[in-house]
């Protein structure tokens, strides 16, 4: 070992790495988000209020089913493992839909690495953010409900107008940390051949046989992204919470000018 | 003067619990009605099921002509009935201005700046106009109530629902918000009110209702029920709470 390997490995093969380290921003940034948004989807079903009538109590019971195996399947298997799953799975799956049905929906299931993994990762991330965002619905005051409610409000509009916004409050720091631990995790991608940090960095380890001073370098590289991750989620937290004060207008209805803090 | 709702038989049960039964009631436009009782008597029941955020198992609530129980979507009349919290409720993620406005725009389909102009007037009236760019968590107890009473009024309800409105105020908060009250009831607004602010009930209501064990035991005027009450009941309960 020297350090003549690292910045060698560096100078030659910086562009991969960047690539690689790009990919794997991408992947794990839009998987965050999808799931997130997934997750919030999930959230305003699970706690839609039971209707009593037959029809649609009847619906909602099959879609909470549904929802419910979907959580437990994707958060009780490792992602590597559906990885290989869904890769692998989607083109047999829709061969013989095509054989039973007559049609694949024009999709054979081959699909690019890349946007398999983005399914992946959020379909993953979605699982968890089930959870987050039922926690973080509960966590907030029976009461903002309720005069949502006797406003005439419907379970739609007090999500999207009271709800929702207190909750993404509420669940910022866990999803920080699901997109902390999504950077890390689609280094199990390489499985399906996504050419992501860890992967691209496996290339240059087996065409240089410099194992330990490559994947360093992967090291360094991962660790600068999830602490910057860190510091951008820590930004928006601060902005979030605001100002214990406030500016009154004054006698004219003016707000005046904040002076120098 | 019409009623604005007529309640009639209504009952409510939770599992093998009875809170409510056989209730009779009816507000007439205008009017200011205060329902007193001890505590589980079924007094706020009674309110949360005038506005369905309990649905009474039992029995009618005639609105225009219509037994709302029967419709399907209660949101429509829910918008015309509103209601005073106990712990205040103000939206957490809104300003005070938001507060009076947001329900306005999504329900109302008021535009925003009609909206504005009606929910800077009802808080002119609650004298929290200065405020309108302050967070709930920033007021203190007697303000976040003063704001929640404007937002009611802003959605231009039928009548007014109060549960308890200064049950959980310091107080020396409790002054200003039964002032604001007290206002609103001299201005014609209808009101239903259920409190343990006894001096201020005999003050302000056209009307009295004693609560007890789920039933109406007694109503009538204030001179009436405070100064020459019929039932025992309703003297036992009043010799408590007014020493």
């Amino acid at each position: 070992m020297s350090l003549d390997w690292f910045i060698t490995i560096i100078t030659n093969n910086w562009p991969m790495l960047l690539r690689g380290a790009w990919m794997t921003l991408v992947i794990s940034t839009l998987g965050t988000l999808i799931g997130a948004l997934i997750g919030l989807i999930i959230g305003v079903i699970n706690t839609t209020p039971k209707a009593q009538k037959g029809g649609q109590k009847t619906f909602l019971a099959i879609v909470n089913g549904l929802l419910r195996v979907y959580v437990e399947f994707f958060r009780g298997t490792p992602m590597i493992v559906q990885a290989m799953v869904i890769f692998y799975g989607t083109p047999l799956i829709m061969q013989w839909l095509k054989a039973t049905i007559g049609t694949d929906f024009g999709f054979n299931g081959d699909m690019n690495a890349t946007f398999a993994a983005v399914v992946i990762v959020s379909l993953n991330t979605g699982a968890y953010m089930a959870e987050i965002v039922r926690g973080g619905i509960i966590s907030v005051d029976k009461g903002q409900f309720e005069a949502a409610r006797a406003m005439g409000m419907n379970h739609w509009t007090t999500m999207t107008s009271v709800v929702l916004p207190q909750v993404l409050r509420n669940i910022l720091p866990a999803t920080g940390n699901q997109y902390i631990m999504n950077i890390k995790d689609t280094s199990v991608l390489n499985v399906i051949t996504v050419n992501e940090l860890f992967f691209q960095t496996k290339t240059i380890a087996g065409a240089n046989f410099r194992y330990f001073e490559s994947f360093f370098i992967a090291c360094i590289i991962y660790l600068i992204m999830t602490l910057t991750a860190t510091q951008v989620l820590r930004f928006f937290e601060r902005r979030l919470e605001g100002k214990a004060n406030y500016q009154m207008l004054d006698e004219a209805g003016i707000m005046r000018p904040k002076s120098r803090e | 003067m019409g009623n604005v709702i007529d309640i009639q038989h209504l009952s409510k049960s939770f599992g093998s619990h009875e809170v409510l039964k056989d209730i009779n009631f009816s507000v007439e436009k205008g009017e200011v009605v205060t329902v007193i009782g001890s505590s589980g008597s079924g007094k706020s029941t009674l309110l949360r099921c005038i506005n369905l955020l309990e649905i009474p198992s039992g029995g009618e609530i005639i609105y225009h002509g219509e037994n709302i129980l029967q419709k399907k979507n209660l949101n429509d009349y829910r918008k015309h009935m509103g209601m005073v919290f106990q712990q205040f409720n103000l939206f957490n993620n809104w300003d005070v201005l938001n507060n009076c406005t947001v329900g306005q725009k999504k329900i109302l389909k008021r535009s925003k700046a009609e909206a504005e102009e009606i929910a800077l007037n009802y808080l002119k009236v609650v004298g929290m106009d200065r405020y309108v760019k302050a967070r709930p968590h920033q007021l203190s107890g007697g303000q976040k109530q003063r704001v929640a009473i404007a937002r009611a009024l802003s959605m231009s309800p039928d009548a007014l629902l109060f549960d308890e409105p200064t049950s959980a105020l310091d107080p020396e908060m409790v002054g200003e918000v039964l002032r604001v009250m007290k206002e609103l009831a001299q201005s014609g607004l209808t009101m239903i009110i259920v409190t343990h602010e006894m001096e201020f009930a005999r003050e302000i209501s056209d009307r009295i209702v004693f609560m007890d064990k789920g039933l109406i035991v007694e109503e009538g005027s204030p001179d009436e029920l405070f100064n020459n009450p019929k039932h025992e009941r309703t003297k036992a309960f009043l010799q408590r709470a007014l020493k």
